[in-house]
């Protein structure tokens, strides 16, 4: 399957990633190849079977909501970040 | 692995480690050194010793851990770029039950960036060479760990296997890997890369240091929900039947090097002169396991790194004039080309109008794949198979081929879908000196049946 140009943006926009031209080449290449080798799964009967997602044999129980203390503090998370200003993060302008 | 004692000195056990990560810089291993504080650790183990007072398990034993493991003020950077500043707020569960145990890390070795990869060469960091071989791959994701542990810097290793990262390497520098059953260890403050297949596990020298540090990390952790109950100190200590399973598929194979396949057919003699009973087993599903792990894996890469947006930590793009352009130039400045071709896989794969045709697909193959193992232990205690179908590839061979280097992966990703634990131990040397590896696959939570049969097979 060949990947369009427009196929690649749109990825690309899902993946909220910025590429250069070279990139975007090699990468149409790339995905071609990969999508041909998982394409194979086209093979196998898989009608009727059920589709497994996690394997930790678990089911989901409930548990009350308490507040914890956490063990890293505010300012060791702030610190983290590359601009911070009054204990909120900064970021460039929105609107 | 010498713990320190009356008769060694912690400080004198870290000093050999410090001195060998020096001689072996070449390697490119490391991408932390933590020389001062481990000294200062070993320093204060001694004086402990020195008054008769207790000490943990791996007193003054180094080990390094693989950098995708947070451990308080050291960097874990994931050999990735977007990660290169980002030094670690909290504790990984298993660094910190090592630590409590006196063990004592000499820094963090090297991966794949975000441990994408069947060889080191992704790293921002360039590759780790191989142990045997210095134009050869260290294997991958995690290299680092192999190679640190194969040249004696350190005494054992952490790794994360999520679709054969502690196995391959450990084969491909003839040391001792082991995949836990999936669950069995906490993965708390380890960078997440495909959260339905990622494990956390160790390289080390010996079957029974692996033991070892299986019964002090395989434990449920609060922090990790996906955590299974304690079940590694309770297991029992060998498999009922005396039974094992080759599978019939990967021993005939093309790709099955010679040297490794002759290497699989002496073990397999000798476990028979053992009076093991060997089982040729067809499992006709397992070749479509790596187009089910290609399309699994990568769906749930791209969504764990959605969350590096450059805005709470780690790197952030400089040339960014909103925070659309923020994101998007963050994460194109800051991923490897192996990442992002993962990313846009996985998004793919789970688009509108490809989810049923790839993804949901894969998650039925994956039910089959599943089946085919329980079927398989209903007659065998465990599998032998090839870790990987070669030993250590040259530097570059695939590096530019994703297709071939995702074929690496072949043998050892049905572990991972099926959750299963696997242990990957040497099988000797080819001609040409390279390591050779097998791995032995269990049922779940044999991890310690499938460590005492490895002991008993040498």
């Amino acid at each position: 399957m060949d990947i369009t140009e427009k196929e690649l943006e749109h990825l690309a926009s899902l993946s909220n990633l910025s590429l250069s031209e070279t990139e975007k080449t090699g990468l149409k290449k790339d995905l071609k190849n990969i999508i041909s080798y998982i394409s194979q799964l086209d093979e196998l009967d898989v009608e009727n079977v059920p589709p497994t997602y996690q394997v930790f044999e678990m089911e989901n129980v409930w548990r009350d909501d308490e507040i914890k203390p956490m063990e890293t503090s505010r300012e060791d998370l702030l610190a983290l970040t590359v601009e911070s200003f009054d204990n909120q993060i900064k970021v460039p302008k929105v609107l | 692995m010498k713990i320190a004692d009356k008769n060694t000195s912690a400080v004198s056990l870290v000093e050999k480690s410090l001195k060998r990560i020096e001689e072996t810089k070449e390697y490119n291993i490391f991408t932390f050194i933590d020389n001062a504080r481990a000294l200062e650790k070993a320093k204060k183990i001694d004086e402990k010793i020195k008054r008769g007072e207790p000490v943990g398990r791996l007193a003054g034993v180094p080990f390094a851990l693989k950098s995708n493991f947070l451990s308080k003020d050291r960097p874990a950077n994931a050999s990735a770029k977007i990660l290169t500043d980002f030094p670690s707020p909290l504790n990984s569960t298993c660094a910190e039950l090592l630590e409590n145990e006196d063990a004592i890390c000499v820094g963090c070795v090297n991966l794949d960036a975000f441990a994408h990869g069947s060889s080191t060469e992704n790293s921002f960091f360039g590759p780790t060479l191989n142990s045997k071989d210095k134009s050869r791959v260290a294997g991958g994701s995690s290299g680092g760990s192999a190679v640190a542990v194969a040249l004696d810097c350190v005494e054992f290793a952490t790794g994360t296997d999520t679709g054969g990262s502690i196995r391959q390497p450990a084969s491909f520098n003839g040391v001792y890997g082991i995949k836990p059953t999936y669950g069995a260890t906490s993965r708390y403050g380890v960078v997440a890369m495909a959260s339905s297949l990622d494990v956390i596990g160790f390289f080390a020298k010996t079957p029974s240091d692996l033991d070892l540090l299986m019964e002090i990390c395989a434990k449920r952790d609060e922090k990790d929900l996906t955590s299974l109950p304690d079940f590694y100190a309770e297991s029992p200590e060998t498999f009922p039947k005396k039974k094992i399973g080759i599978i019939k598929d990967f021993m005939e194979s093309e790709k099955l090097d010679p040297e490794i396949k002759s290497a699989l057919e002496e073990k397999v003699a000798s476990l028979k002169k053992k009076g093991f009973e060997i089982i040729e087993l067809e499992m006709p599903t397992l070749k479509y396991a790596l187009a089910a792990y290609y399309i699994i894996q990568p769906a749930e890469v791209a969504s764990n790194l959605s969350r590096y947006d450059g805005i709470r930590y780690a790197f952030r793009s400089k040339n960014s004039k909103d925070l659309d352009s923020l994101f998007k130039n963050t994460r194109g400045e800051g991923f490897m080309p192996e990442n992002k071709r993962r990313i846009m896989i996985g998004n793919f794969v789970l688009s509108s109008g490809f989810y049923d045709a790839y993804f949901l697909k894969a998650a039925k193959a994956r039910t089959l794949i599943i089946r085919e193992f329980n079927a398989a232990f209903e007659k065998v205690d465990c599998i032998l198979s090839p870790t990987s179908p070669n030993p250590a590839f040259k530097l570059g061979e695939k590096v530019s081929d994703p297709v071939s280097m995702y074929l690496e992966d072949v043998m050892s990703v049905p572990v991972n879908l099926a959750g299963l634990p696997a242990l990957a131990f040497p099988l000797g040397k080819s001609k040409s000196g390279l390591d050779l590896g097998a791995q032995l696959i269990g049922p779940r939570r044999s991890d310690k049946q499938l460590i005492n049969l490895v002991k008993e097979l040498n």
